[in-house]
């Protein structure tokens, strides 16, 4: 074995359960993991998307089906669950894109300050949060 | 296969990282403008969005070309950063091998099911 292959000492300090809970992690963190975690979502949930694309433009029947599972359900599905997995990938979307967008304006700009890491941080959790209010009100018939 | 740069360092793993990482930027930037493009159509619509409508925004030729590339551009994007998730997270080769199997068929399946919609409208 050379020196290189010998296996390297690995540290794992963070433990899920017990750790975790209580890091406190900075507004830029959390845009991070959640840039993540609604592209797993959005990844998890694509049969669902491609479901609706199907039936809100194949024809006029199954467009009558796509607004009716929002309603009365589909299948074994009730009409709320429908609402709530859509409301999910209505936030993960904007999330995942405004976040995404930041990150290309520091790479295109070379925006890479604590400061600005910050601020846009926080800019692209309230765009988020308030466009998914919006749209969300919206879906569950508030106005 | 591995590559020495200078004496210490050895490069492992996948060996395509600008590539992915431009892909991945290229890629998320002509989704984030078709959006804007599906959401224009839909915002200078008059009136409410029935069925003809909201189908007749993807039933022109040009459509059907932009968002079949599209689709192309997601499934790319999506198996990026899908697999970078199992790579930080698992550890175990065997398990992450079947996990990036079942990604390429769930990505693969989900994208002909798309395209069987988009093309026969």
């Amino acid at each position: 074995m050379t020196e290189l292959a010998k296996k390297r000492p690995e540290f794992r300090n963070i433990n899920a359960l017990t750790d975790l809970p209580t890091y406190r992690l900075p507004a830029a963190g959390i845009v991070s993991i959640l840039h993540r975690i609604s592209g797993a979502i959005m990844f998890v949930l694509l049969p669902l998307i491609v479901w609706m694309f199907d039936t809100s433009v194949s024809s006029e029947i199954s467009f009558a089906k796509f607004k009716s599972a929002f309603t009365v359900g589909i299948g074994f599905v009730p009409g709320i669950i429908v609402k709530l997995a859509a409301l999910a990938l209505i936030w993960a979307y904007l999330h995942h894109m405004i976040a995404g967008l930041r990150h290309l304006y520091m790479d295109m700009c070379h925006a890479v300050s604590k400061e600005f890491g910050k601020s846009s941080a926080v800019v692209t959790l309230v765009l988020s949060l308030g466009l998914t209010a919006a749209l969300g009100a919206k879906l569950f018939g508030l106005y | 296969m591995s590559v020495n740069y200078g004496s210490k360092r050895v490069v492992v793993g996948a060996h395509y990282g600008f590539r992915d990482w431009l892909a991945q930027r290229v890629t998320a930037a002509l989704m984030v403008l078709f959006t804007f493009v599906v959401l224009a159509q839909v915002l200078l619509t008059s009136g409410e969005i029935g069925y003809d409508k909201w189908a007749g925004i993807f039933s022109s030729q040009w459509m059907k070309a932009l968002t079949f590339s599209i689709f192309i551009a997601f499934a790319y994007h999506v198996w990026v950063g899908v697999r970078d998730i199992w790579m930080d997270y698992v550890k175990p080769v065997g398990v992450r091998l079947v996990l990036q199997v079942f990604t390429m068929v769930w990505l693969v399946a989900c994208l002909g099911w798309a395209i069987q919609v988009l093309w026969r409208l």
